[in-house]
């Protein structure tokens, strides 16, 4: 069993909603309510979830982009809301880098790929310039990109270069975790293939653990090893990849699964039975009570509505859901 | 069978830049039954929006332009009508869908008011019937309690449900041919899943023939009865949906399919396509594929392989086709 990098507890983030002239608190957005999790060294952790899941609030939260309304992130075993400002600027935040979802907008179009890449060594290192030269070589260099590319703009590369560019300049201070916020969903589909592929080599070359936030079920079985299915702002199963794709328990996860498995149209008699869900997520500013899943659910019995389910572990596999209570 | 409801054949549009001649859509044909749902599937920049954005004529002018072929809907030529005839068309006959729902929505009109528009403009009806007609088209994508969604304004809604009312104002005329353009890309997976299972009831319910232009072959599986793949301009292979993931023929299609990790098997590594599409300003010589093919031979840079029937309903351009 590999060592943890990272293990999020209990994690909680609700934003207040203001109303009138004194900008009285009427109410909480609940993004995240209470939600654990644990990054192993090497390993990929997914995240799925629709929008408003909360799943890039989580993301946000492991990257102090957020402050935490509570809960504790723990990265090598230490709190890391209790660093000194100069410990998170020497041992965390330059050891927990991110990739974003468009490659349009996370790069300053002004600005040249030599120094784009250069920037985080920059900021967060004393190379020399020329120290700094090289190591922009072979960052680009590992992405797939060459020397000739350096003195460009982002404008002048497609979306698949860019997110390589992307993914160099994340790499450029040696991090640990790297947070990967919907990294293909931007791209062509022949292009997501090659930056899969290549996220996945970076990983076994350096050990890399990342945590993948994706909608899409399939990206994230190919990316990772364990996997976190988020809805309303709480994971409802946790498990390993294999195992959660092969017996999914929640009735949320095997929605979700039945809506994005390839289904071949078949002759009429044996329509596969796809399980469609009603409704639509509600509102995490006034969840439904008991379990938050109960009024979209196919399998809704009478306790769901009024009881908060319990986490259940089945081997490595954990569920909230009544039907295993 | 049921009889085709659109033909259309070599269809070329061009767009006329300062950079060049940008060649969009270059030789473009397929057909599309009556209730039938067609799908055209390929990556951004391969032509496929143009190509419903032709069948409209609602190309940006004067830069674009569409410089050959017929587009015959139950028998009309639409190439060959005047202005005011195809604006009769749009809406009553052919309508479209796109894929952002806020932006295609008018956020300072209620939804009753931006399906009644095109209920006065196509049916001629007024007042009550108007209102009657608009009710039904929410009813016909089941949206509930329309009466009072009638006064609500796009803010108000779900993407999901803003995607059903842009789906009941394209409805609302009952037109013979629907465009749908990548309009579940923005939506959630189980709302998707929503959506595509509304359409197929919509369609089993008006007998409506569909173009599906999409990227993603899951939504292809679960919608499209047949599919042509679309690259760098030209449809490269047709096929029904079946026979096309059984049996595709075309580098391109197989590279695109297996490119793609599917949720029901464990894939250690994915298939990818080196390179990138071409410009469509300057295409290479031969097979458009020709470049990124890993079964190209020197022929296939030289000369373009024409459409071949290998079976009934199943066409391919490629030399290396067998």
């Amino acid at each position: 069993m590999a060592e943890i990098l990272l293990e999020g507890r209990d994690l909680k983030k609700y934003y207040p909603v203001t109303k009138g002239l004194l900008q009285r608190t009427v109410g909480w957005v609940r993004a995240v309510d209470g939600v654990s999790f644990t990054i192993e060294q090497g390993k990929t952790l997914g995240l799925v979830g629709e929008s408003g899941a909360g799943k890039t609030t989580t993301a946000k939260a492991i990257l102090l982009l957020e402050q935490l309304t509570s809960g504790s992130i723990l990265f090598e075993g230490k709190e890391v809301y209790q660093f000194s400002r100069s410990q998170l600027k020497t041992e965390y935040r330059p050891r927990v880098q991110s990739v974003q979802q468009n490659p349009w907008s996370s790069m300053d179009p002004r600005m040249r790929v030599r120094d784009i890449i250069a920037e985080p060594l920059v900021v967060n290192t004393k190379q020399s310039k020329k120290q700094i030269r090289s190591r922009v070589l072979e960052l680009l260099d590992q992405v797939g990109l060459g020397p000739a590319d350096v003195d460009h703009y982002p404008h002048e590369f497609s979306g698949g270069q860019r997110q390589r560019i992307a993914v160099a300049r994340a790499l450029a201070l040696n991090p640990s975790l790297v947070v990967l916020d919907e990294p293909v969903s931007a791209l062509d589909v022949s292009i997501r293939a090659q930056i899969m592929n290549l996220l996945k080599d970076l990983q076994a070359q350096y050990n890399l653990s990342y945590l993948v936030i994706a909608h899409n079920l399939a990206t994230v079985r190919y990316m990772s090893h364990s996997v976190a299915i988020m809805y309303l702002g709480q994971i409802v199963e946790y498990g390993e990849a294999e195992e959660l794709f092969e017996r999914p328990l929640h009735p949320y996860t095997r929605a979700l699964i039945s809506a994005s498995v390839l289904t071949l149209p078949s002759d009429d008699e044996q329509e596969i039975q796809q399980i469609i869900l009603s409704g639509e997520m509600p509102s995490p500013l006034n969840p439904p009570p008991g379990c938050r899943f109960h009024s979209r659910c196919p399998h809704v019995m009478d306790k769901c509505s009024r009881v908060v389910p319990e986490l259940i572990v089945m081997g490595k596999q954990w569920v909230k859901c009544h039907l295993y209570g | 069978m049921s009889k085709i409801i659109l033909q259309v054949e070599g269809l070329r549009t061009y767009f006329f830049t300062r950079r060049g001649v940008v060649k969009a859509v270059d030789g473009v044909s397929f057909y599309v039954h009556e209730g039938e749902t067609f799908g055209i599937v390929g990556e951004s920049g391969c032509g496929k929006t143009v190509t419903g954005l032709s069948i409209l004529r609602l190309l940006p002018e004067p830069a674009g332009k569409i410089v050959g072929g017929k587009i015959i809907l139950d028998g009309t030529d639409l190439l060959e009508l005047s202005k005011n005839e195809m604006r009769e068309y749009r809406g009553s006959m052919i309508s479209m869908i796109l894929q952002d729902p806020m932006t295609s929505l008018n956020p300072v009109y209620t939804i009753g008011d931006q399906i009644a528009e095109s209920v006065r403009l196509h049916q001629g009806v007024r007042d009550e019937m108007v209102k009657e007609k608009v009710i039904s088209a929410l009813r016909l994508l089941q949206i509930p309690s329309p009466e009072t969604i009638l006064g609500e304004y796009p803010f108000q809604m779900s993407g999901g449900m803003r995607q059903r009312v842009v789906g009941a104002i394209s409805m609302s005329c009952y037109p013979r041919l629907l465009i749908a353009d990548e309009p579940t890309t923005a939506l959630d997976a189980t709302i998707q899943a929503q959506y595509l299972a509304l359409f197929k009831e919509v369609q089993r319910e008006t007998n409506v023939a569909i173009i599906f232009i999409t990227h993603d072959f899951g939504v292809v599986a679960s919608i499209c009865h047949r599919v042509g793949v679309m690259y760098a301009g030209k449809i490269v292979e047709t096929a029904t949906t079946r026979e096309l993931f059984n049996n595709p023929k075309h580098p391109y299609t197989t590279a695109l399919i297996n490119s793609v990790p599917r949720l029901d098997q464990k894939d250690d590594r994915l298939y990818s396509i080196e390179g990138q599409p071409p410009s469509l300003i300057d295409l290479p010589p031969g097979c458009r594929f020709s470049p990124r093919c890993s079964l190209a031979r020197e022929y296939c840079h030289e000369q373009e392989p024409p459409e071949v029937e290998i079976s009934d309903g199943h066409t391919v351009s490629c030399w290396r086709r067998d």
